[in-house]
């Protein structure tokens, strides 16, 4: 028998608002969240367009010199979840409590303001904190510290895909029953020359910094590339019966994952989509869900040329062509590891209220995408069970199914 | 420099690095023990007295600084 999985707790800070209310409130609102750099570092960028927070990390001063920005802003979402799952007071043993938060890149912000200090004052001007400010595994480390979870705290990392994959590694702890909660989710904060320069020259970032909001355009024709965002989601993900047994309010059920890789190449995504269409088709079946039930998906859409419609072709093999398709990255840009998280968020709202929030931007769709993208507004819609796909430089693809609780 | 500014000093730098109330450092106080400077808040505190006092204290002196007044000593005699 598979354990049950429910969602009981959501925490966010994103370039639309500093929790998920907020956020959520603005992707109904069909609100951009990409503004110019205005920054005197951006100024020879040939990207000057980001999704920056919305509110700077509510974080004590002196720990905030010890914490990456990537680590901040994990924490600050944790925090949220955490007290949205009331689970403070509900006497969990610290030893069945898991923490899996993973990043895209991990703290590239801190070895670089650290290098600068090594080229300008010597190596004994480095941080002694250099190293936890910098390791991919320090977010969920600082997570885990905060709330004392003693299951484990593991970082997966798979580019893009990491946020979906650490909900989906946090479900598998939970039904392997090494934890009966786990914290999950992803964070990422990059937002600085050397990152936005390499990315930049890989020609997969959008240059339209004369128009910010207008930049991230998932499925348009005009499209030119991501927009790169900061930010954290984190869930609480329960064993049901304990969710139950404590009369916790349930948002969702995590019902199934899915997570294959194409074998294809480095960064470009399997132009048939197979990878992808793996991995729905394994989180369908995980899920005990068929496909003739999910009528929503959070799609990854970043808004790049070949990606987004390599998703639609995925979509089309592994589901049809009758679900209803979002990007609220049109919305939030692309905040790399933490992209699945947040989507993951957007996903289960979507079912909780009834309601898919808009692609923006989406004026004049591509040829290829033929499928039903919920453009410029919101709708409402009935969804018993919803999809969330992530996938990751490297070929990683994971997938979501969450269900109506 | 008199004992005193040496202390002051010390303190403004436990502030910036540790978080410590500048009000608790007097020089019976123990880094460690009294005042929560975890060990690599130390090496901060050190490189910044460094900085702040034009002194050098190695690494293996270090130890041997337990408390406010053993590192105003060894300040203050370093700068001598």
């Amino acid at each position: 028998v598979t354990v049950e999985v429910v969602v009981t707790g959501l925490g966010a800070t994103t370039p639309l608002g500093g929790d998920v209310a907020s956020t959520w409130d603005a992707m109904l609102a069909g609100r951009s969240g990409v503004s110019a750099l205005t920054q005197e570092w951006a100024a020879q960028l040939p990207v000057r367009i980001a999704g920056q927070l919305a509110v700077e990390p509510d974080i004590d001063r002196v720990q905030a010199r010890r914490m990456d920005r990537s680590e901040q802003v994990a924490v600050v979402a944790a925090r949220q979840a955490w007290a949205d799952s009331g689970l403070a007071d509900a006497g969990l043993d610290p030893q069945r409590l898991g923490v899996v938060v993973g990043s895209g890149i991990g703290g590239a912000t801190t070895l670089l303001a650290q290098d600068d200090i090594l080229e300008a004052s010597g190596a004994r001007r480095v941080s002694p904190h250099t190293i936890p400010m910098l390791m991919p595994n320090g977010p969920a480390a600082w997570i885990g510290l905060e709330l004392k979870a003693q299951a484990g705290v593991h970082a997966p990392t798979s580019a893009c895909a990491t946020g979906a994959e650490s909900i989906a590694w946090g479900l598998d702890m939970i039904r392997s029953g090494r934890a009966d909660v786990v914290v999950a989710g992803g964070t990422e904060s990059v937002i600085h020359p050397l990152p936005i320069a390499a990315f930049a020259s890989m020609r997969a970032m959008s240059t339209r910094n004369d128009d910010p909001q207008k930049a991230s355009r998932p499925f348009d024709k005009g499209r030119d590339g991501f927009v790169l965002g900061e930010g954290a989601g984190v869930l609480v993900l329960e064993r049901a019966d304990h969710a139950r047994a404590r009369g916790a309010k349930v948002y969702a059920r995590l019902a199934g994952a899915g997570m294959t890789s194409d074998g294809f190449d480095i960064v470009q995504p399997d132009p048939e989509g197979w990878g992808a269409t793996r991995a729905i088709t394994m989180a369908l079946k995980d899920a005990g869900v068929d496909k003739s039930d999910v009528v929503h998906v959070n799609a990854h859409a970043t808004s790049t040329p070949v990606g987004d419609v390599a998703e639609i072709i995925a979509l089309h093999k592994a589901l049809g062509d009758h679900a209803v398709i979002t990007s609220t990255k049109s919305m939030t840009g692309h905040l790399l590891g933490a992209a699945g998280a947040i989507e993951s968020i957007a996903t289960i709202l979507a079912i909780r209220h009834g309601v898919v929030p808009p692609t923006i931007n989406l004026d004049d769709p591509d040829d290829n995408v033929d499928l039903d993208v919920v453009a410029h507004k919101a709708r409402h819609l009935e969804i018993p069970a919803a999809l969330n796909n992530s996938f990751g430089f490297g070929g990683h693809n994971a997938a979501l199914v969450f269900t109506r609780a | 420099m008199t004992r005193d500014e040496i202390a002051a000093g010390l303190a403004e730098i436990l502030e910036e690095v540790a978080g410590v109330n500048p009000d608790d450092v007097t020089e019976a106080k123990s880094f460690t023990e009294d005042l929560d400077v975890d060990s690599l808040s130390m090496v901060e505190v050190v490189v910044a007295a460094e900085e702040k006092f034009d002194v050098k204290i190695p690494d293996d002196e270090v130890q041997n600084l337990k408390t406010v007044g053993d590192a105003v000593s060894y300040i203050s005699k370093a700068q001598a």
